[in-house]
């Protein structure tokens, strides 16, 4: 069953400033939604990694930040989508340690890491969607 | 003390001790590496305390300036310690699989302090 929508609010990465918004943005919903400071943490360095990629990689994108239940779990959904060159090696940057621009290469394979659920959809010359799901922790 | 940028930088004796209290943008953080660089080659500074407890969210991008940080000023001849690092912070780095290799690292500003002298000393007395 797809989990619902219950609150969505969107992203625009364009520049730095953008990366650092995002990753509040989903640090205020984790803790409004009461995830532990651990699984917080998880999410929002996992967006902090996801936007900077977007900002590096393709300049621009769009995202999604959602509360998301399937029924008897509440989570975060945050989806990245741009526009700018794909992933052409994808196994080896999910592996990790794999890197084109600054950085580790650890922002997609460390994202999938910290995140619950993660997936990614890229076309080389067309762009990249990647979508995380953290979970709340039953306290 | 000294003010380059958002990131203050104490003196203490022969060590500086630079708190990051704000989050770290990538060219705020890029900018620190050079302001604290230049400023040991000025002050010839033969301590570096790094204090990352306002840190709230450490990202590969800010993590990898932090130890190249450590790693250039340590090149240079000062001993680094970076300290402070709280909990969600070291256990998000390591499950994304980040390695702060090079860089000693100690609970808080005291020890890390302490470190630095014990290794300042230890410099001196030709030990290892």
């Amino acid at each position: 069953m797809a989990p619902c929508v219950l609150s969505s609010e969107k992203l625009v990465i364009a520049c730095e400033d953008d990366v650092v918004i995002a990753r509040r943005k989903v640090r205020l919903l984790a803790e409004t939604l009461g995830f532990d400071p651990f699984t917080t943490a998880a999410i929002t360095t996992a967006t902090s990694e996801l936007c900077r990629n977007t900002w590096i990689h393709a300049e621009k994108g769009t995202g999604l930040v959602e509360q998301i239940s399937d029924g008897g779990r509440i989570g975060i959904r945050v989806e990245l989508r741009d526009d700018g060159p794909g992933i052409a090696d994808l196994d080896r940057v999910l592996a990790g340690g794999y890197s084109t621009a600054k950085s580790l290469g650890l922002g997609v394979s460390g994202s999938r890491r910290l995140t619950d659920e993660f997936r990614v959809d890229t076309v080389v010359g067309r762009g990249t969607v990647i979508t995380v799901v953290k979970w709340k922790r039953p306290t | 003390m000294s003010a380059h940028g958002p990131i203050p930088v104490l003196r203490i004796g022969s060590t500086l001790l630079a708190s990051i209290q704000v989050e770290l943008r990538d060219t705020i953080a890029d900018a620190f590496q050079e302001d604290i660089l230049k400023m040991i080659a000025k002050t010839g500074a033969t301590g570096l305390v790094i204090d990352i407890t306002g840190l709230e969210v450490v990202d590969s991008y800010v993590a990898r300036v932090l130890g190249d940080t450590g790693r250039m000023a340590t090149l240079m001849g000062t001993e680094t310690v970076v300290v402070g690092m709280r909990p969600v912070v070291a256990a998000t780095l390591v499950r994304m699989g980040f390695r702060m290799e090079g860089v000693l690292t100690a609970l808080n500003v005291e020890d890390g302090l302490a470190l630095v002298s014990d290794l300042l000393v230890r410099r001196h007395s030709g030990g290892h």
